[in-house]
């Protein structure tokens, strides 16, 4: 199994623990990424709202390149870029205008887009190309006892919901439970983390990222796992702004792939998680 | 085989008189459509002597034009140019008719649908017109006489479908003393207006007015009521139909069951112990069991499917394993009515027409996550609600919640759950707006709970419907209008501890809003039944984008549909409430009744039939018609089409290898010239 890889920003600066992470775990499964020569920004939603155009040029260009490099498809961890990437090759399917446009754009740089590269979102290649069976034979160590929240956030199943359910989706307490994590069920998966709400508008943002955490604790949780980098940050850096407003809701927040990494015997700093704000504590192994 | 038809082919040396008329449809046609100079150029076409544009030719005097022209112009042929043949190829054919000539002398160019409605560049329309005109002058001269033949019609209707539909229809039939057999899938006629407690708006009481036409229907002399059976084949055409049902075993002799209901009482299960389907999964039943009280008919049924004595076959089927003490059978005693011993049979009858009566399904809820249905315990569908409000129903008439005892002290109902919606259904239920109204008045009633309505629109066209809405804002149950987001357990507030949370945008006071409630009844909305393109296809009928059966024209023909003799009604041709339904089964009975009272059908003579000389035997045909109406001389060697059958469908001069099959109306001279004709050059 081989894919282009695009990281985007985040996975190489507040989510490099994603990154970290996510490499070992696909590579231990037999994965195989090739990250995508050249690949630049992909403008993230805010840029679709000042101007469709060059938005959808410049994420087009990395469609391009993945097409360019002779990728089959295209798998982007973050769920922004996810989003963006989609959300263009739909803009460029639906209006002709668009295309002419964004391919005038990138035939400056000698750059075309012939073809449909699938842009694939890990928990999708992980459970429908890997398989949930493939992965629970890589466990060397059970999650057992640890209470997970699934936190998918909005981007990767709204508006396209291509490989989940909607309002429902369940292809990470899949996984987790193949981990051997108790999957907490909870009804607001996919609720907003604030976004970039917590740096323009931080009382309201904040706000959203403090029911979460409640709502997480008042459930049992141990820690919540998401699939997304500003998800993360906004879950685990603000916790003193948090408990200064409102009340202390402590829990950690990480990657799924940190929790697989775990649970395949790696060592949790080899997987970035170290870099969180409110640590993870496993429980002790229960005798076997 | 002999055939009057197609065997005097012309000769095309000496071309026929030909008339020719381009109609205006008003604007219609000639808003696009230069009328007058496709008459002019049609003018000067090889054969033509007559060539007119008129304004109306389907009127009266466009009528009459064209048989006055046939004799002042000794016209031996003619063509009109105007909208689809669906609409007025029949009248014309009887105009020529009138004037002496054959009527299939007469062809039809269609420039209004094919032309006019569907282009806006007048230049291009108006030739296209002289194209499609030039095709018909060169097909129509090579234009054969035929007959039509008239068939008798069978006066049997059958009726698929026990609902409302159903068992009006059939009581409409068999009041006028006509044959009617009446089958139904489940153990039961009724359908779904069973199920209800009461009906808007008048809130009578619906088994009240159900069961007695459902006893009138046991009880017809005229009604054959075949229940637990299904449609499996239909074979033939309108008058003449052989259909195929399946009688499913139900282990009960019909004819010697009483309906006493001792077999139930004396079951090993002491308890009911299964799903109740008719309950909607809220009760019980036995293995052995009748749907309800007043099900018709008053035999039990037994379901091989939890009853001790069957066992899993090798091949999965369920087969008697008489392991069972059989108390059922001991209580049945002299009676004698329990037979584990009954097999599925299938049983051929003969009808002349047919009404499929098969209704509609509600949307399964679980399509929509976000409404939490067999997520969250306190989330009802209407059915649900419906069965528990009804005092024969699970819980005796009391509205509680999942556990079975707590009274809801506040119930949000959801409007539009699977309908209005382009991630599901898009179209409107109708009926769901109603009968939301009506379970909040009867909950209201029941249980004095707070109601609140969650709505996109209210729509309530109907007699009566406007004033019931009135009502119920007089009674204080709450209308909120927006389409619910969600429903959630996740409390933000003490008061929400506990309770199923609806959140919504009210987008008449601009906010978006939590309202906590107790129980959530979801206003699911109807659409086509799973196996509706299965029925389709058993029945050659045609079914919408949607799915629900497609009835032959939507304001003129509302319960015909594409396959003479088979009519529709009631909710398998769309949504409707039970005045439409009754309405619409009574239309679909009529219709039936004026064939058979006519007698007779009149049969296009568009058959195909197989030059013998020419058939070399290799079957080939036989198994690619669509009605069976090839069959195999195996004396002769020869195919043969059997012409009251056929259909004129073509597949079989298609594919004929030797070019031996010939199709009336579409032989090989016709449609080759008629290709000549509209691919020519100016």
């Amino acid at each position: 199994m081989k894919y282009g890889y695009f990281p985007g920003c985040s996975l190489k600066g507040t989510g490099r623990a994603y990154e970290e992470s996510l490499l070992p775990v696909l590579r231990h499964l037999g994965v195989e990424l090739v990250e995508l020569e050249d690949w630049n920004c992909c403008g993230a939603t805010a840029y679709m709202a000042v101007d469709e155009g060059k938005a959808c040029a410049l994420a087009a260009r990395n469609l391009a390149l993945a097409e360019r490099g002779g990728f089959q498809q295209l798998m982007a961890p973050c769920s922004a870029c996810y989003l963006v990437l989609n959300k263009t090759q739909h803009y460029l399917d639906e209006s002709p205008a668009m295309r002419r446009k964004v391919e005038g754009a990138l035939g400056t740089v000698s750059l075309k887009l012939s073809r449909q590269t699938p842009v694939r979102h890990p928990l999708d290649v992980l459970l429908h190309d890997v398989g949930v069976e493939a992965i629970r034979q890589k466990v060397t160590r059970p999650l057992s006892g640890l209470r997970v929240a699934p936190y998918y956030g909005c981007q990767v199943v709204r508006p396209y919901a291509t490989f989940d359910d909607q309002a429902n989706p369940t292809s990470m307490d899949q996984l987790l439970k193949a981990l051997g994590a108790e999957v907490v069920d909870w009804p607001l998966k996919t609720k907003c983390c604030g976004g970039s709400l917590t740096g323009t508008l931080p009382v309201a943002g904040l706000r959203l990222a403090y029911l979460l955490l409640k709502e997480a604790k008042k459930r049992g949780a141990d820690a919540i796992a998401t699939v997304c980098p500003l998800c993360q940050f906004n879950l685990d850096a603000y916790h003193d702004k948090i408990a200064a407003r409102w009340e202390p809701v402590r829990l950690p927040t990480v990657y799924f792939t940190q929790l697989m990494g775990l649970a395949f015997g790696m060592p949790a700093h080899t997987l970035g998680l170290q870099r969180g704000f409110v640590p993870l504590e496993l429980p002790a192994p229960t005798a076997a | 085989m002999a055939n009057g038809n197609g065997n005097n082919r012309t000769s095309p040396e000496r071309r026929p008189r030909i008339g020719f008329y381009v109609c205006h449809c008003g604007v219609n046609i000639a808003g696009t459509v230069d009328c007058a100079e496709v008459a002019r150029y049609v003018g000067t076409l090889p054969g033509v002597v007559l060539s007119r544009d008129y304004k109306y030719m389907c009127s009266d005097p466009g009528q009459e034009l064209i048989q006055k022209d046939i004799a002042e112009y000794k016209l031996e042929r003619v063509v009109v140019a105007s909208c689809s043949p669906l609409l007025h190829e029949h009248t014309f054919r009887t105009a020529v008719e009138k004037g002496g000539l054959n009527p299939f002398f007469f062809h039809m160019v269609n420039i209004r649908e094919h032309n006019s409605w569907v282009h806006t560049d007048r230049a291009e329309a108006t030739a296209k017109a002289r194209d499609l005109a030039r095709a018909a002058i060169e097909r129509v001269a090579r234009h054969k006489p035929l007959e039509t033949k008239r068939v008798p019609i069978k006066p049997v209707t059958l009726i698929v479908g026990g609902g409302i539909a159903g068992i009006h229809a059939a009581l409409t039939l068999a009041n006028a003393g006509k044959q009617v057999i009446l089958v139904e899938r489940e153990p039961t006629i009724g359908g779904h207006m069973a199920k209800f407690d009461k009906t808007f708006p008048t809130l009578d009481c619906a088994a009240c007015i159900l069961t007695p036409k459902m006893s009138a229907v046991g009880a017809h002399p005229n009604i054959r009521l075949l229940t637990y059976s299904e449609v499996v084949k239909v074979d033939g055409f309108v008058g003449n139909y052989k259909v195929t049902i399946r009688r499913k075993p139900r282990y009960i002799d019909e004819e010697k069951c009483v309906g006493c209901q001792d077999c139930i009482s004396a079951c090993v299960f002491k308890q009911p112990k299964f799903t109740d389907e008719f309950n909607e999964g809220l009760g019980k039943r036995k293995p052995v069991y009748i749907p309800f009280p007043q099900a018709t008919p008053q035999v039990v049924a037994i379901d091989s499917n939890v009853c001790l004595n069957f066992r899993n076959g090798p091949d999965g089927s369920r087969v008697v394993s008489d392991k069972c003490k059989k108390t059922c059978v001991e209580a049945c005693g002299d009676r004698n009515a329990i037979d584990f011993t009954q097999k599925e049979r299938f049983e051929e009858i003969e009808v002349g027409t047919i009404i499929v009566a098969t209704g509609f399904q509600a949307f399964d809820a679980k399509r929509l996550p976000a409404y939490g249905y067999g997520r969250y315990p306190n989330v009802f569908t209407a059915l649900e609600v419906e069965r528990m409000v009804n005092a024969s129903g699970p819980t005796g008439g009391h509205v509680v919640l999942r556990d079975g005892k707590t009274e809801p002290k506040t119930v949000g109902i959801i409007h539009c759950v699977g309908s209005r919606d382009k991630k599901t259904n898009r179209w409107c239920s109708r009926v769901c707006c109603m009968y939301s109204m009506k379970l909040a008045h009867l909950i209201k009633e029941h249980t004095h709970a707070e109601v609140y309505n969650f709505y996109i629109d209210i729509r309530t066209p109907g007699k009566g419907y406007e004033e019931f809405y009135n009502q119920l804002l007089d009674e204080g149950v709450h209308f909120v209008r927006g389409r619910v987001g969600e429903v959630t357990d996740w409390a933000i507030t003490p008061e929400e501890e506990g309770k199923l949370v609806i959140r919504v945008e009210d987008t008449l006071a601009g906010v978006v809003r939590r309202i906590p409630v107790d129980m959530v009844v979801l206003a699911t909305g109807l659409e086509p039944r799973s196996d509706a393109q299965e029925v389709r296809r058993l029945f050659n009928m045609s079914c919408g984008s949607e799915g629900f059966f497609l009835e032959r024209h939507p304001k003129l023909a509302p319960v015909s549909t594409f396959n003479d003799g088979v009519y529709i009604a009631g909710a398998c041709q769309g949504p409707k409430d039970i005045p439409d339904t009754v309405a619409q089964a009574g239309a679909a009975a009529a219709e039936a009744l004026s064939l058979i009272d006519k007698g007779y059908v009149e049969q296009e003579p568009n058959t195909a039939f197989v030059l013998e000389d020419e058939c070399s035997g290799c079957k080939s045909c036989i198994p690619l018609c669509p009605y069976s109406a090839i069959q195999f001389d195996d004396a002769r060697g020869k195919a043969v089409i059997n012409e009251a059958l056929c259909k004129g469908c073509g597949t079989c001069v298609g594919s004929c290898p030797s070019g031996s099959i010939v199709q009336n109306l579409f032989d090989d001279e016709e449609i080759f010239s008629e290709i000549e004709g509209v691919l020519a050059y100016e």
